[in-house]
């Protein structure tokens, strides 16, 4: 019989979307069997409900005002203790920042690897396998197996969301662990927030992204003003970063962000074969460029060749009359 | 101080990749290898350090096969002092079983701080600097775009969505550097000539088998041939029609 472990991230008192993606496929592969979503930190209880709503059959939360801050060391010796109890065939994360370093620091408490960023999980007759991208998406690799519980990653905005059924409740199990100095030796002590409230580029569903074409940072609201319009997220080539206009944060390619949105418009990208590592996941891609040449129309879905100083501002007015 | 900082060989980012005859691997003639982008924020990062204290020494460490070792010469170009090399031609490595091998070249050495690039850009899984950080029990902060070092104590900027996590932690301690951390230099001549002589100690890996397989590697599915569906703004609806009506995405 499945039994699986979800770890679910909690920030600001909601459960984060990529681990409500995480629980809803783990309960389409458990197909019944159990999903025990765990959550850690303080006054999270309210908040690990949600995974029920997505398909968690149990939880088990650590609600204590010393797990406030995450803890990469704290946490992961919490989830080993969970997973040493509860004995699950896979326990899955999110591929969030702390998704990405929990999951690291259980899989070194558990000598195992983790299956990382995975974009496809099959199981069959209780044996795991997944699909995860490498070499910056150019290639995408199946994984199996060697041993016992697997750990895996979820890529955010790849794994549909469960319909949500807020009736459904899970039995919640409030646990203790008594936390060591030892187990807090890298401990955050506070989060500092880039500024403007932006919408993450890894959980957009549309963004809107800018690049060497812009010619330079005081243009970009122009394309900010298209994202307002499409409530989407703004990227940025490496070009546009490098030459300061738009902070790392934005940068979308092989060396800043990997994204999946529905939606990617490309304004003023040329389509650099690094460019093209993080946005070709995209289920459409949309490119305005004045080069009818570049790279970047070999991958669009739709593309208008032509100034984006003029095409972006004319594209913001049409959504505008139909939204 | 001394610090240590592993770098892996990766394919250049413009390398076009292609998948070799074995299915599970990409063919590697031709290929032109780098140190891993994000390891040289970590090598920068530790030759810095070194610099600002004007003591201490940053090793350079390597598990791979052979072609790693002219990768390995790349960082102590840079100023490194010195390398291991833990010389493995295995196909069947994963990334525990990489971070053990890193972890007992370690075994009985003295070392204050470990570095890391954030992710390899061949594999992408972000966990061999967390492994190597437990395996030798010392704490580990990763994806650091900002890192000040005060005695025994480091504060780190830790990079996470929507801003960043000031994380402070006791030495010795490991991190992964991120991309802002620093501006890497480039190896003068002169490096590159000292680097020939630095020496470079090859290492016999211990390490388990790996416990994610691969077992097959493929192209990722070819997108369908787009549409330029015209010039300029008089595009624009037809754009919004297709993106409403074909696409259905908005």
């Amino acid at each position: 019989m499945p039994d699986f472990i979800v770890f679910v991230e909690i920030k600001d008192g909601k459960a984060k979307k990529p681990s409500l993606e995480a629980v809803s496929e783990a309960s389409r592969l458990a197909a019944g069997g159990k999903v025990t979503a765990v959550a850690i930190g303080s006054g999270v209880a309210q908040a690990a409900q949600e995974a029920a709503y997505f398909g968690a059959t149990d939880l088990v939360i650590y609600d204590d005002a010393q797990l406030k801050q995450y803890s990469n060391e704290g946490y992961a010796r919490i989830m080993s203790e969970v997973a040493a109890t509860a004995k699950p065939s896979a326990i899955f994360f999110a591929a969030t920042a702390t998704g990405k370093d929990l999951s690291a620091m259980l899989g070194g408490f558990m000598a195992t690897s983790v299956a990382a960023d995975c974009t496809v999980v099959k199981m069959d007759g209780g044996v795991f396998s997944v699909r995860r991208p490498v070499f910056a998406g150019k290639a995408i690799l199946t994984c199996g197996f060697a041993k016992s519980p697997v750990i895996i990653s979820l890529r955010p905005n790849v794994f549909a969301l469960n319909p949500p059924d807020a009736s459904r409740k899970a039995a919640a199990d409030n646990r203790k662990f008594a936390l060591t100095p030892k187990d807090l030796r890298a401990v955050v002590k506070e989060f500092v927030t880039s500024g403007v409230k932006k919408i993450e580029l890894t959980e957009a569903n549309v963004i809107v992204s800018g690049g060497r074409g812009m010619k330079g940072p005081e243009n970009y609201p122009v394309i900010e003003e298209l994202a307002s319009v499409l409530h989407a997220a703004v990227g940025a080539s490496r070009a546009a970063v490098d030459a300061g206009w738009r902070p790392h944060e934005d940068q979308v390619g092989q060396t800043g962000k990997t994204v999946s949105p529905t939606l990617y418009i490309a304004c003023g990208i040329s389509g650099a074969i690094q460019h093209l590592a993080g946005m070709s996941s995209s289920k459409y891609i949309v490119a305005i460029n004045k080069d009818p040449d570049a790279p970047i129309f070999k991958v669009a879905n739709y593309g208008i060749v032509g100034d984006l100083f003029q095409v972006v501002p004319a594209l913001t007015a049409e959504f505008k009359k139909h939204l | 101080m001394n610090i240590f900082v592993c770098v892996k060989k990766v394919p250049d980012t413009e390398t076009v990749i292609k998948i070799a005859a074995d299915n599970r691997s990409i063919e590697t003639a031709g290929v032109k290898f780098i140190v891993s982008p994000y390891d040289e924020f970590a090598v920068e990062q530790g030759l810095r350090i070194k610099e600002k204290l004007n003591a201490g020494e940053v090793t350079v460490l390597s598990h791979g096969d052979a072609d790693s070792a002219p990768v390995v010469r790349n960082a102590l170009a840079m100023g490194a002092d010195k390398a291991i090399h833990v010389k493995d031609d295995s196909k069947d490595i994963d990334t525990f079983s990489s971070a053990t091998a890193l972890a007992n070249a370690l075994k009985g050495v003295k070392f204050d701080m470990v570095l890391f690039g954030k992710q390899a850009i061949d594999d992408d899984s972000c966990q061999v600097g967390s492994m190597v950080a437990r395996l030798l029990d010392i704490p580990f902060v990763g994806v650091v775009t900002k890192m000040e070092v005060e005695g025994t104590k480091v504060i780190c900027h830790r990079e996470v969505e929507g801003g960043h996590e000031v994380v402070e932690v006791q030495l010795p301690a490991a991190f992964s550097c991120q991309k802002g951390l620093n501006e890497p230099r480039y190896p003068s001549l002169k490096g590159i000539m000292a680097a020939k002589k630095k020496p470079l100690e090859e290492k016999a890996p211990e390490r388990p088998a790996a416990s994610v397989t691969p077992m097959k590697l493929e192209y990722p599915p070819s997108r369908p041939p787009g549409k330029i569906v015209g010039n300029g703004v008089e595009a624009v609806p037809e754009l919004v029609r297709l993106l409403h009506e074909e696409a259905k995405v908005i």
